[in-house]
């Protein structure tokens, strides 16, 4: 077994970045001129680190499977991103967004990680104020706050409920600068098929170009993986359609471990399924929660005359609501971590509270009527109307939550044809971000020499729970602030390595593995769709790897991930050819992954007899249904060693040790 | 919600193998549709029948199916994104169509986006308008002024996002008679020169993207204002305006 060394600088965590800068080696202007580097992914990660080495000098190809790179996923993010500006004076500092992080993340994240990306939060604002990000300002004309989940300050920067759009936008300027330059390449339509190493070294990928189905080769001195999170693996999530572990799960498959795989945020504020033919699940923001109360009746009768489409929500009297969050969690109340909010929302759904009309009948109310009325007084106060009607205090409260939250309401809207402004919105959890990933060093490095994992496809920072609005303060610190040193550092014993070819057995050996398993599909004549099994695959990680988990059904699990694997196997129906656009085709291989690293997860899923964060064990919970987490047994990370079947995997451990920050029993009472 | 009474409905979808076949459309019947459906979850019903008739599927662009990646790009019935304002394709319900109701679907019509398969089209010429001048030439360090260095009025903040908020789907070029793609260009435009930090660069920018819009073979814009109409995200004419101005005086002042 190999130790797995995740190379933490020494000294006290407030100097080890800064430390650990000062001592790196540095690549010179002229020397990154003939120095390669590929970028897998075009999201907030990716497309900050592109852009960053292309101004540094370094030769980026850059890959997205979407037809450009502004249609990452990142793109979907709503509420906000995190940076430790303290521009309200409420009490934040570094010190602050680093702890409520490594406590957010139920204390299963690495100290050194964590402290870095509160260090570089701020800069991260500066930098994208200055590439011309539209953030919300207030009316002196200095940008605005609000609050996120699990914290008790206001740090979260926003442009309205598109947040992630605005960023990635910036990300995307600075990519197209680069690219208008010619020192990044893009390949647009372009999918990773798998890392091509040689004596031990990433040195390139094998690509498949999805207009023409050419496979091709690139070569490169470093590749970085930034194709973000695995959620898809539930088939039913948040997630982009596209989304997927491919390039993760094929690094893993090549050396890289994969950690943590069971640790997946189920977002608790997300628009209910409306039945069988539904393809994905859309998120509503977090932020709503700093508005929006979240209830079901007190009476399991009213619920049940609701869900039978008898009595209306503004039928229930406010004695008769139950807003659990603020009556079980009075000191965070409605704005408690994610995970803790949507255990709560099952809690009351499968006690028999639950307000869905749809076919599964689970929903809970997010109202924002309360804070229509408090926003519509002060405006009435602002504008002198002391004798307003409620009437209009209701207007004028209304037009304040539509410029907060417009898109969000209109999106809510437009899905299930009711109005938000005048009912209570109907929401439940669903699959939204995964915490696990490619395991990293410091230095974002991967167990495979050459290769690193920026953003949600690495595993490092959120522990077993990500706080919100921390994904993009995560994607953009990698992209832009750390890797950019860190690669440098590797990157200097490159210098006079020279253009590698792409013509050696190596690259020969990965692209006929590549070409074989492109035939299978084509003339696999089976009898069933890839869409089949995947829907499968999803019912299987939901109902028994979901919310929650206990050993019986993470045994059946296992099973019966595999059964469908080999059932994939034989009877996967993939139409078309290789040669031509084939979305098909392109499904067909992001399935197959997903049926292997499904095993993989419910196996890490077993193993870590603890609850934490995202990750419950209904075995390991208090009489009151709390998560009980055992630090003696599971502090430290599961990392896998790829060994052939899911079920062959190797467990390596990175012990996490808190040497600033007391481990201690979460609590949001 | 009403899933009992499920749709059927006739689709005439366009469907052309590569850019250059010379593509028609084709008739396809699809039943039991839910209300509650999406537009392109319709569409994966019908594709899902189609490959169990061991026929192709019908490719079509779509990612994030909550109206922001702009990827999805369908005609429908005479519209960009179908009937309904202010919405992409994938946030089209079934709900806005009737029992026995015929849907004709085509992709994106421009020179510009020529087609690549059934209803997907090539954008990549807004890519390179985007890398003509798209940016604040700014690179990153980390040692830029603190972003509350220079307040930016609110009106302008929000004027800027609101043009921000283009999500580069195409619609406008698609929905207009000359096929211009004045309103995607405007709207970058006026972020850009809404803001200090992109103010500096405005007359080059301007410059450099409608020569790059041009050079791509959008049409020029004749005030028509389709383009608005049915842009997703609402982006206004007031943009055109805007970049016109800029346009004029980066010309009238420019020294090269």
């Amino acid at each position: 077994m190999t130790t797995l060394n995740s190379r933490i600088p020494e000294g006290p965590i407030a100097d080890k970045w800064t430390n650990y800068k000062n001592n790196i080696n540095l690549v010179n202007p002229a020397n990154k001129r003939s120095i390669d580097v590929i970028v897998v992914g075009t999201g907030l990660a990716g497309g900050s680190a592109a852009a960053t080495l292309a101004e540094l000098g370094y030769n980026v190809k850059a890959f997205c499977y979407q037809d450009s790179p502004r249609r990452a996923h990142s793109i979907a993010a709503q509420g906000g991103i995190n940076a430790a500006k303290n521009y309200q004076g409420d009490g934040d500092s570094t010190y602050r967004l680093f702890y409520d992080t490594v406590k957010g993340g139920d204390y299963r994240s690495r100290e050194a990680n964590v402290h870095r990306l509160a260090e570089v939060s701020a800069n991260i604002i500066d930098q994208c104020v200055a590439q011309g990000v539209p953030f919300a300002r207030d009316y002196g004309g200095l940008l605005d706050n609000r609050s996120f989940g699990g914290v008790q300050v206001s740090r979260t920067f926003y442009a309205k409920g598109q947040t992630g759009q605005q960023l990635l936008l910036g990300c995307y300027s600075a990519m197209s600068r680069q690219i208008g330059k010619g020192k990044i390449k893009m390949y647009n339509r372009h999918e990773m098929m798998d890392v091509v190493k040689i004596d031990g070294k990433a040195r390139g990928i094998i690509a498949r170009n999805l207009v023409t189905g050419e496979i091709e080769r690139h070569s490169a001195h470093a590749v970085v993986i930034a194709s973000g999170g695995y959620g898809n693996v539930f088939f039913l999530s948040t997630n982009a359609m596209g989304s997927n572990v491919s390039a993760g799960w094929k690094v893993h498959k090549k050396g890289a471990h994969f950690a943590n795989p069971c640790y997946t945020q189920i977002h608790p504020t997300c628009i209910p399924q409306h039945g069988d033919q539904q393809s994905k699940l859309t998120l509503m923001s977090e932020s709503l929660r700093n508005d929006g109360r979240i209830w079901v009746p007190a009476k399991k009768e009213d619920s049940e005359a609701i869900r039978a489409g008898k009595l209306k929500p503004t039928d229930i009297a406010e004695a008769d609501r139950d807003y659990y969050l603020e009556r079980r969690y009075p000191s965070f109340g409605n704005l408690v971590p994610r995970d803790v909010a949507s255990r709560a929302a099952k809690e009351r759904c499968d006690a028999g509270f639950g307000v869905g009309t749809n076919e599964t009948g689970e929903a809970v109310y997010l109202d924002f009527s309360a804070a229509i009325m408090r926003y519509g007084q002060e405006q009435a106060n602002i504008h002198g109307h002391h004798d307003a009607s409620q009437e209009k205090i209701q207007a004028l409260g209304t037009d304040v939550i539509e410029k907060k939250y417009g898109n969000l309401f209109q999106m809510y809207e437009k899905i299930t044809a009711d109005d938000p402004y005048t009912t209570p919105m109907k929401i439940y959890p669903a699959v939204h971000y995964t915490m696990g990933g490619v395991w990293v060093d410091y230095n974002l490095m991967t167990t495979i020499e050459g290769c690193y994992c920026i953003g949600e496809a690495n595993f490092s920072d959120h522990g077993a729970n990500r706080l919100g609005a921390s994904a993009l303060m995560q994607g953009l610190a990698d992209g832009y602030f750390v890797l950019p040193y860190t690669i440098g550092d590797y990157l200097s014993n490159d210098i006079r390595t020279g253009t590698i070819p792409t013509d050696g057995p190596e690259f020969d050996a990965a692209e006929k593995e590549v070409k074989d398993k492109i035939d299978f599909f084509i003339s696999n004549k089976g009898s069933k769709s890839v869409d089949h099994f995947h829907k499968r695959l999803g019912k299987v990680m939901w109902n028994k790897v979901g919310m929650a988990r206990n050993e019986k059904g993470l045994k059946e699990a296992i099973a019966e991930i595999k059964e469908i694997r080999d059932e994939f196997w034989k009877e996967v129906k993939v139409p078309g050819t290789n040669d031509s656009m084939n979305p098909e085709l392109e499904k067909a291989g992001r399935v197959a992954d997903f049926l292997e690293l499904g095993e993989l997860f419910a196996r890490d899923a077993l193993l870590r007899e603890e609850s934490c964060g995202g990750h419950f064990r209904e075995e390991h919970s208090t009489e009151e249904g709390e998560a009980m987490r055992h630090d003696d047994d599971f502090a430290h990370v599961s990392a896998w060693e790829y060994k052939g079947e899911p079920a062959d995997a190797v467990l390596h451990k990175e012990e996490l040790k808190y040497e600033n920050i007391e481990l201690k029993t979460r609590s949001y009472k | 919600m009403s899933t009992t009474n499920g749709l059927n409905l006739t689709l005439k979808v366009w469907r052309q193998k590569n850019d250059k076949d010379k593509g028609q459309m084709e008739t396809y019947q699809v039943s039991d549709i839910s209300t509650d459906s999406s537009f392109l979850e319709m569409m994966d019903i019908l594709n899902e029948q189609l490959i169990n008739e061991g026929k192709d599927p019908v490719a079509f662009d779509h990612d994030c199916r909550e109206g922001i990646c702009g990827s999805c790009s369908m005609y429908i019935n005479g519209e960009a994104h179908g009937p309904g304002r202010e919405i992409t394709t994938c946030q089209l319900h079934m709900r806005e169509f009737k029992n026995g109701e015929t849907i004709y679907i085509e992709p994106w019509r421009a020179k510009a986006f020529p087609v690549i398969k059934d209803l997907v089209v090539d954008r990549s010429s807004f890519d390179r308008i985007m890398a003509s001048g798209g940016f604040v030439s700014v690179n990153t360090s980390g040692n830029t002024q603190d972003a509350n260095a220079i307040p930016i009025p609110k009106a302008d903040a929000d004027k800027a996002f609101d043009a921000a908020t283009c999500i580069g789907c195409g619609a406008c070029v698609a929905s207009c008679k000359n096929s211009s793609a004045m309103l995607f260009v405007s709207a970058k435009v006026s972020q850009f020169a809404l803001l200090p930090q992109g103010k500096v660069e405005a007359a080059e920018r301007v410059q450099n993207m409608v020569s790059q819009m041009d050079d791509e073979g959008f049409g020029n814009c004749s005030n028509t204002g389709a383009c608005e109409v049915e842009c997703p995200k609402g982006i206004s004419l007031d943009n055109i305006a805007r970049m016109n101005r800029e346009y004029l005086s980066a010309s009238v002042s420019a020294d090269k």
